[in-house]
């Protein structure tokens, strides 16, 4: 759990995308609100994978399936085309190797989904740019020395790595300060501005 | 006192004082070691009521030294059954909604068939003459009894350490009688080092003169010293270092000062031996070779051509697999390994670790993060089951 957990207003936007019934792993599952609400709604048949203890024991206290692990090393042990949606929401960011995660998504997904926050938008720009600081705010809410965010990208530089990887990008959603969908007709540079959080359908 | 208790065991190997099962010849037990076990017998206990659909059963395996009065009063030693924190009306595993079924394993002596039953060949206690058995061959035997109640799929099996092990085998051998499985602070394999703690045990048993080559019953005398000292090494390991220190510290047992002797000085050795002193009451020798045995034969992977993922492929099984911190005797990596195996075969597994400092036994004991898992996924089990609240 890498972002502050009131701020997940991406959640609907995942759930969104998965149709009923899918069998959809959770890769970092936190406390279980993406699994909870994907299982409620949705009826999928849901596994997580969730580095923190504590979130792990939440989400079987819960009656989720849920696994303690890491992202960077566990997503080897499933097996290709194991589930028909691999999530991976706000997490890409905190991971040692987000490259040779988003290849493992691909391979153990049908189709990976993936949200994080766009370090492009013009508030971070603007702390760099006008403060000199690394920029603290409410979605992204720790100092430079204790985040465990540490490889933040832009929408642009995640679409240059989904390009690398052969991934195509079957839909994506950027989402303003308010929450809000910004419109699909704007162009990439306008999301990378006012994007506060991207959402990325892809396949491969 | 101790006299008397062991007339007791010894009773209860052939006339358990709980339900048995007896299979006769027409229905022998099929042994790894490759012969038939026959006529054999099984002792178990059951809580609860089996409801029509038959679909409430949980099946509970024992570990190493315990036995079928998982929730109900032990007859040798008059104590609580084992796990009577988890287990009862109204507990987290809820006898008024489940049908709880626990048995004495085969090799076990409190009425199951064991070294200490009697040889219908001779007349006389089985000692030695009873072939290896493995954890395969208990889940075999339980699985006759579970067909003896009719129940085509368990709800739930589960159980720690040897228990686990035999959770893990059910899950693998009989697929689809086990709807979903709880392996608590178990491996799918003994570790050298473990077998080498039970080697340990074992030689102490057939280093005490009174163990007689195994047939002990036929001197009337029993190996107490050598499986004193078997059963005080194994509490070590069920326990860490960290909770001794807690519990014991250096501190002196009923004295101010060292004695200059080898008198128990300290309160972890008083602690040890009356470990030793107690077990020695309730189990007989002979078993506890056979039990250790088992244990140290299981290598679930090497039944399946070094793959453990191939143990469970296709399995339908929900799984839950729990491991302590401080427990050094199954280490989380032995759990984590099952559970990238069962990642691998596309099963439907969680899988926590409980932080504590109460080693190995931690699974035995009044642990309020174990029962929530244990909760959570017991709950979420039924409502896939269908089973109403």
């Amino acid at each position: 759990m890498s972002v502050n957990r009131d701020q997940r207003v991406d959640l609907e936007v995942v759930a969104n995308l998965i149709p009923p019934q899918s069998r959809v792993l959770d890769v970092g599952s936190g406390d279980g609100s993406l699994l909870e609400l994907l299982q409620d709604t949705k009826q999928v048949d849901g596994r997580g994978l969730e580095l923190s203890q504590r979130g792990v024991n939440e989400c079987v206290a819960r009656g989720l399936s849920v696994i303690q692990g890491d992202a960077d090393k566990d997503l080897e042990f499933y097996p290709d085309k194991g589930f028909d949606f691999v999530v991976l929401s706000q997490t890409l960011q905190a991971t040692r190797n987000p490259k040779l995660v988003l290849d493992e998504l691909l391979r153990i997904g049908n189709r990976a989904i993936v949200s994080f926050p766009n370090f492009g938008h013009w508030r971070v720009r603007l702390s760099l740019f006008i403060n000199g600081r690394m920029p603290v705010t409410k979605d992204l809410p720790y100092s430079w020395y204790d985040t465990p965010n540490i490889h933040f990208c832009t929408i642009r530089d995640f679409v240059n790595l989904c390009d690398e990887l052969g991934a195509t990008v079957e839909k994506a959603t950027a989402l303003d300060a308010a929450g809000q969908k910004i419109g699909l007709s704007m162009p990439w540079w306008f999301w990378n501005f006012f994007g506060q959080q991207a959402v990325f359908l892809l396949k491969r | 006192m101790a006299v008397l208790r062991a007339r007791k065991t010894n009773n209860e190997a052939d006339q358990p004082s709980s339900p048995v099962l007896r299979f006769g010849s027409d229905k022998p037990l099929k042994l790894d070691a490759g012969t038939l076990l026959s006529p054999f017998q099984i002792a178990y206990q059951t809580y609860g009521t089996l409801n029509d659909a038959r679909s409430n059963a949980i099946l509970v395996c024992h570990a190493l030294t315990g036995d079928q009065h998982v929730a109900s009063t032990n007859p040798v030693t008059g104590k609580p059954g084992w796990w009577e924190v988890l287990i009862g009306p109204g507990k987290i595993i809820d006898t008024n909604r489940f049908f709880v079924i626990c048995s004495n394993v085969i090799g076990g002596c409190l009425g199951s068939t064991g070294p200490a039953s009697t040889n219908p060949a001779t007349g006389k206690p089985y000692g030695l003459d009873l072939p290896i058995i493995t954890i395969r061959d208990m889940v075999r035997a339980q699985q006759m009894l579970i067909d003896h109640f009719g129940i085509e799929k368990l709800f739930c099996v589960l159980g720690g350490s040897m228990g686990g092990m035999q959770v893990l085998e059910w899950a693998s051998s009989y697929p689809e009688r086990v709807f979903s499985a709880l392996p608590i602070a178990t491996g799918a394999r003994h570790s050298s080092q473990n077998i080498a703690f039970h080697e340990v045990g074992r030689q102490a048993v057939m280093a005490d003169p009174d163990w007689h080559g195994g047939k002990y019953f036929e001197h009337g005398k029993r190996p107490e010293k050598g499986l004193a000292v078997a059963r005080m090494a194994a509490h070590i390991t069920y326990l860490s270092e960290a909770a001794l220190h807690r519990k014991f510290g250096r501190n002196l047992q009923d004295r101010e000062a060292l004695t200059f002797g080898f008198d128990a000085d300290f309160q972890i050795e008083s602690y040890l031996r009356h470990q030793g002193m107690t077990f020695v009451d309730r189990f007989d020798a002979n078993s506890y070779l056979y039990m250790t045995r088992s244990m140290d034969y299981f290598d679930l992977a090497a039944d399946h051509g070094g793959r453990l993922a191939d143990a469970f492929a296709g399995t339908k099984t929900r799984f839950c697999l729990v491991s302590f911190t401080s427990d050094w005797l199954f280490p989380t990596e032995e759990s984590r390994s099952i559970v990238h195996a069962l990642n691998a075969a596309g099963a439907s597994v969680s899988f926590v670790e409980i932080e504590t400092d109460r080693g190995h036994d931690a699974f035995l004991l009044d642990e309020p993060e174990l029962f929530a898992a244990i909760n959570g996924f017991i709950g979420s089990a039924a409502r896939a089951r269908g089973l109403s609240a």
